[in-house]
């Protein structure tokens, strides 16, 4: 799968979350407290709403909607109501860049 | 074997049972629902009336789970003593421990008999056969079942009266801030809005108002409150006041029986309360797993509430005491955030309007400030310069 150049790593403030849409998909590019990047599908799995107006805390992703937690490293669902776990994608930094292969 | 039983199908009762699950109990899990289909979210009932029900969980999950779901039954009798439950097909089923998950019911005063009202699936398409283009609907109630269907009215294509007897809506827990906010946006869609205005009888068609006038519509629907489903409670010689009485452990007065969701009374920085909301029966529903399988933690969430009518979303986290000042946020156009301090100093409640997700980011924040019981000076609080996530980190 090719990796997409997805945006700065200055783009997203720290503990924070942008949304990157790319040939009709949408993601969710995260920057974690420890500067570390992740990258999601963007939208929630209860209902279809972006995660990018979400709140982060560390590692976690609470949907702005009804306040699912997931963990954004792994996808998985920590707080429900959202039953099923967030795609992931790897990302990688160069240059001041994130990259993201989806 | 250990045997617990859940009354009420609900999102709480799915909740608990799943959780329980999750915390590797090994017991038997009975989960029982008087209402035939699959537990499913009742949220969507008043915004969407097109969809089919959202379902909380799939069937297979509960049989995966090694839930014994029984839809369709009722719990008529609570033997408190013998750890006992009467379905109303005769059953009788013993338990270790039990659940009451009963939530609440649709309230009609007296003299409104013949409106329709709003809490199940089942009344909702009963409703959705009046809501067509140009019908005259009336609904009774400017609170957030009232609001919400009217806007769900609205976008079918009806012609929507909302009446409400006090002078502005939403008046029982949301700041004027907030609430000119959603009547701007009624107004501007078309809805007819009488406040200050009493019904003294209605009927499936008509409503007749404190002044005599008579109003006439194609469907008269209700939206005028809920009461907690208590009876088995009551007859079981719980204590029953407003909802079934619980500790912070979600304990009733009789040992071994639980109760949480809607059906519960619930004491939230020391007022007793008994909350209507999604989140807080998932949030209590777990707690309750967490409860039966002996942990001793107290219920201490911050309550939390959305309503969406229009485009708009309306999140509440906390609870207002409006007798008292608010203080008003400056954001962008379009939006309003409003918070409030007990009379301690500490941040007691927040609420934010706007439209889609707007507000939702400060609001998350704010709720974790009032978690913390964070003392703060209001005045630092509305200054649009502050920062809020910040204030997260600053201990
Ligand atoms: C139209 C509508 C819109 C809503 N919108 C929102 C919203 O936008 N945001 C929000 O936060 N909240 C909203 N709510 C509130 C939210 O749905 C409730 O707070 C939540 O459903 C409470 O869950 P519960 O499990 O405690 O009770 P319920 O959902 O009421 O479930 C209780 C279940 O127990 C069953 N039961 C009762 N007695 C017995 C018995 N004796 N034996 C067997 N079964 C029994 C009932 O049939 C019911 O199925 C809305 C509610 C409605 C009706
Ligand atoms: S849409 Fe994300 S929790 Fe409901």
């Amino acid at each position: 799968m090719p990796w997409i150049n997805a945006c700065s790593t200055d783009d997203i403030d720290a503990e924070d979350v942008i949304r990157f849409d790319h040939e009709g998909r949408t993601f969710a590019i995260y920057r974690n407290h420890e500067d570390a990047y992740f990258c999601t599908d963007g939208l929630c799995t209860h209902e279809e709403i972006h995660l990018c107006d979400g709140l982060v805390v560390e590692n976690t992703i609470e949907c702005p909607k009804h306040a699912s937690i997931f963990n954004f490293a792994d996808g998985e669902v920590e707080t429900p109501p959202a039953c099923e776990n967030l795609a992931t994608y790897p990302t990688k930094v160069e240059g001041g860049r994130v990259l993201i292969e989806i | 074997m250990q045997s617990i039983v859940i009354v009420g199908a609900g999102e709480c009762g799915v909740r608990a049972a799943f959780a329980l699950r999750e915390a590797g109990f090994e017991g038997s899990v009975t989960l029982i629902g008087a209402e035939t289909v699959l537990p499913y979210e009742r949220p969507p009932l008043s915004k969407d009336i097109q969809a089919p029900p959202k379902l909380i969980r799939s069937l297979s999950d509960y049989a995966d789970a090694g839930i014994d779901l029984r839809l369709g039954l009722r719990v008529v009798a609570l033997d408190a003593v013998a750890h006992q439950v009467q379905l109303d097909d005769g059953t009788v089923i013993s338990f270790d421990q039990l659940l009451l998950a009963t939530g609440a019911r649709a309230r009609l005063f007296p003299g409104m008999e013949g409106c329709l009202t709003l809490r199940s699936d089942a009344d909702m398409r009963r409703i959705a056969q009046h809501l067509i283009p140009g019908a005259r609907i009336g609904i009774i109630g400017g609170g957030f079942i009232g609001l919400e269907l009217a806007a769900t009215a609205r976008a079918a294509g009806a012609e929507v009266s909302v009446i409400e007897a006090a002078p502005r809506l939403l008046g029982r827990a949301i700041p004027a801030e907030i609430a000119s906010v959603v009547h701007g946006l009624h107004a501007q869609k078309g809805v007819r809005l009488l406040t200050s205005t009493d019904v003294v009888q209605a009927n499936a068609t008509q409503i007749t108002l404190g002044d005599g006038t008579e109003l006439d519509f194609d469907a008269v629907i209700a939206g005028v409150g809920a009461v907690p489903n208590t009876e088995i409670a009551q007859e079981a010689g719980l204590h029953v006041e407003n909802g079934i009485v619980v500790d912070a452990g979600l304990r009733t007065s009789a040992r071994d029986i639980f109760a949480a969701g809607d059906c519960c009374n619930i004491d939230w920085r020391a007022t007793r309360m008994r909350f209507e909301s999604w989140k807080i029966a998932q949030d209590q529903g777990a707690h309750a797993a967490a409860v039966l399988m002996g942990g001793d933690a107290s219920y201490a969430k911050v309550p939390w509430f959305w309503s969406d009518q229009y485009d708009l979303t309306l999140q509440v986290a906390g609870v207002f005491d409006l007798t008292r000042p608010i203080h008003r946020r400056e954001t962008q156009s379009g939006t309003c955030i409003v918070v409030q301090c007990d009379r301690d100093g500490r941040l007691s409640a927040a609420a934010g309007i706007g439209p889609g997700n707007a507000t939702a980011k400060d609001l998350r924040v704010l709720e974790k400030l009032i978690e913390r019981e964070m003392s703060v000076d209001p005045a630092v609080l509305v200054d649009p310069a502050l920062n809020l996530k910040a204030l997260l980190k600053a201990r």
